[in-house]
């Protein structure tokens, strides 16, 4: 995997700010729409 | 102008230890956002109350009247990748994504303007136009970027930012409806004050995106990775000019195998939750649907970044025979779940439906680039964006035409979809045979070495406009 092999102390904080910015809205959006799903069914 | 020269492409040539994978997060960051045009339909009701506050009052908008927004938003969306796309590729990712990030908060910005004057052309104009730009801006740009940036899976960067596409809906529905709770009141409906808020949001977002992305280094290529020498078949090393890519024959294919594909998804997209009720009457009830419904978008979701990157194991022409021979299989099925009264069969057969529907849009950036090269992808990609313009005409047309039809023959409603199941069907035998046909393209499309060149050096390429 070159992107671990390029990513140095910087690159990997960049990495998991860049990836928590999307990441954490779209994990909240996933289980919102999971938790009505399921109201609806029950 | 100077003052804007660091969106340059020549100023976002990444570093050598730059990261490639901070670029999908800089896509994320903009088809998260435009992803939301999927979730606009939270604000029609609403907007049909705007003067009648707690019902429509007769000044108020229609429905019909609103649905044109999100309609004119996705023509718009189609139009401008199509026309901008070589735009697009010219002036590198950090330039687009920032008029992408203008153009679609201007877009909530201006209909805030239009929900507070109650004028519904500035918002067709608006969310609309303005926003449909920003849109078709926003769509195809990462998705050449991470192409050049993942040479050796393709199909999964592209699926990572399409995938953002599909899931932009899911935070955007909420976060609609929690904005309007806190913005109104007894008399007012606050949709103005959500636009403006969401327009800032989004400008924001966006804005990270095009701060982050870079493009990558003349020559550069991932740690360990060696381009093969001989191309492997159906993968071209070289590249094909974007307007050249139009006489292919490869070109009309792919565009028929995107349009069967997203007419056969489409079009039962829209009708899920009606379909669902009336082939099950009495077990599926509204509420059940909705929930279903948002079950399925999980699966369109889910399909957009599992295909894709099946796609880059088992070949791009492997995956599109998969989502046609298999979907044949899926539609022909549902009537005969509906016979029996199987809602576990109809569910499942929908969700992987709308796993390939996915799959399908997320596929084709690879399969373009497979075809077309690198150098241009991001403008055909445009190009090939109207097939989904005209799906999005066709689908739903057909689904609701044969629906009333066999309605207005008799039919009972349970078995009212099976006809439309049979066409959708047999729309993707013609998507197969289409997939087919799919071969190299001739060597006579290929730019010369001395193109290439000059156009990774940024020079515009001259005689071929």
């Amino acid at each position: 995997m070159d992107g671990t092999r390029q990513t140095g102390g910087g690159n990997g904080v960049k990495l998991i700010f860049a990836w928590g910015f999307v990441g954490i809205p779209l994990v909240w959006g996933v289980v919102q729409t999971l938790v009505n799903a399921l109201k609806a069914f029950h | 102008m100077a003052i804007l020269s660091f969106l340059d492409k020549e100023r976002i040539v990444a570093p050598p230890a730059y990261s490639r994978w901070l670029i999908p997060p800089a896509a994320l960051c903009v088809h998260l956002c435009i992803g939301q045009a999927y979730a606009f339909s939270v604000f029609n009701l609403p907007m049909t109350k705007l003067i009648g506050i707690t019902q429509s009052a007769s000044e108020d908008w229609k429905l019909t009247q609103l649905g044109w927004i999100f309609s004119l938003a996705i023509f718009v969306l189609g139009t401008s990748a199509a026309l901008l796309g070589r735009w697009v590729e010219e002036s590198g990712p950090r330039k687009t994504m920032f008029a992408a990030a203008l153009c679609f908060g201007g877009g909530f910005l201006i209909s805030a303007f239009g929900v507070y004057l109650h004028n519904l052309w500035i918002i067709y104009f608006g969310y609309g136009v303005l926003g449909g730009v920003g849109l078709g801006l926003g769509y195809i740009s990462p998705v050449s970027t991470l192409i050049k940036w993942f040479p050796d899976r393709p199909g999964m960067a592209t699926g990572m930012a399409i995938m953002g596409f599909g899931g932009g809906a899911f935070i955007a529905s909420p976060l609609s409806v929690w904005l309007m709770a806190k913005f109104s009141t007894p008399t007012h409906v606050g949709v103005a004050e959500t636009f403006i808020v969401m327009g800032l949001i989004y400008v924001c977002f966006m804005m990270v995106g095009a701060a982050i992305v870079r493009v990558p280094a003349p020559g550069w290529a991932p740690e360990g990775y060696v381009a093969p020498a001989r191309p492997k078949p159906l993968v071209t090393n070289q590249h094909v000019y974007v307007y050249d890519a139009l006489k292919t024959p490869q070109f009309w294919l792919i565009w028929w195998i995107l349009c069967l594909n997203v007419t056969a998804g489409i079009g039962v997209l829209g009708q899920a939750s009606a379909m669902s009720q009336e082939m099950f009457r009495g077990r599926i009830t509204a509420v059940a649907a909705s929930g279903l419904v948002g079950l399925f978008s999980l699966f369109n979701m889910g399909g957009r970044f599992i295909w894709s990157s099946t796609s880059d194991y088992i070949g791009r022409k492997s995956t599109y025979f998969v989502f046609f021979a298999l979907g044949t299989a899926l539609y022909a099925t549902i009537p005969y779940a509906g016979a029996i009264g199987s809602v576990g069969l109809f569910v499942l057969c929908y969700a992987v439906i709308f796993s390939m529907y996915g799959g399908g849009f997320a596929t084709v950036p690879a399969y373009l680039r497979d075809m077309f090269g690198t150098r241009y992808v991001g403008a055909i990609h445009g190009l090939l964006l109207t097939a989904w313009s005209m799906a999005g005409i066709f689908g739903p047309v057909l689904v609701n035409y044969i629906r009333e039809y066999n309605i207005t023959h008799g039919v009972a409603k349970a078995q009212a979809y099976n006809v439309t199941m049979y066409v959708m069907a047999g729309l993707l035998i013609v998507g197969f045979v289409c997939n087919f046909f799919v071969k190299s393209v001739h060597e006579r499309f290929h730019m010369r070495a001395v193109e290439a060149d000059a156009e990774v050096e940024g020079a515009p390429v001259f005689g071929r406009q």
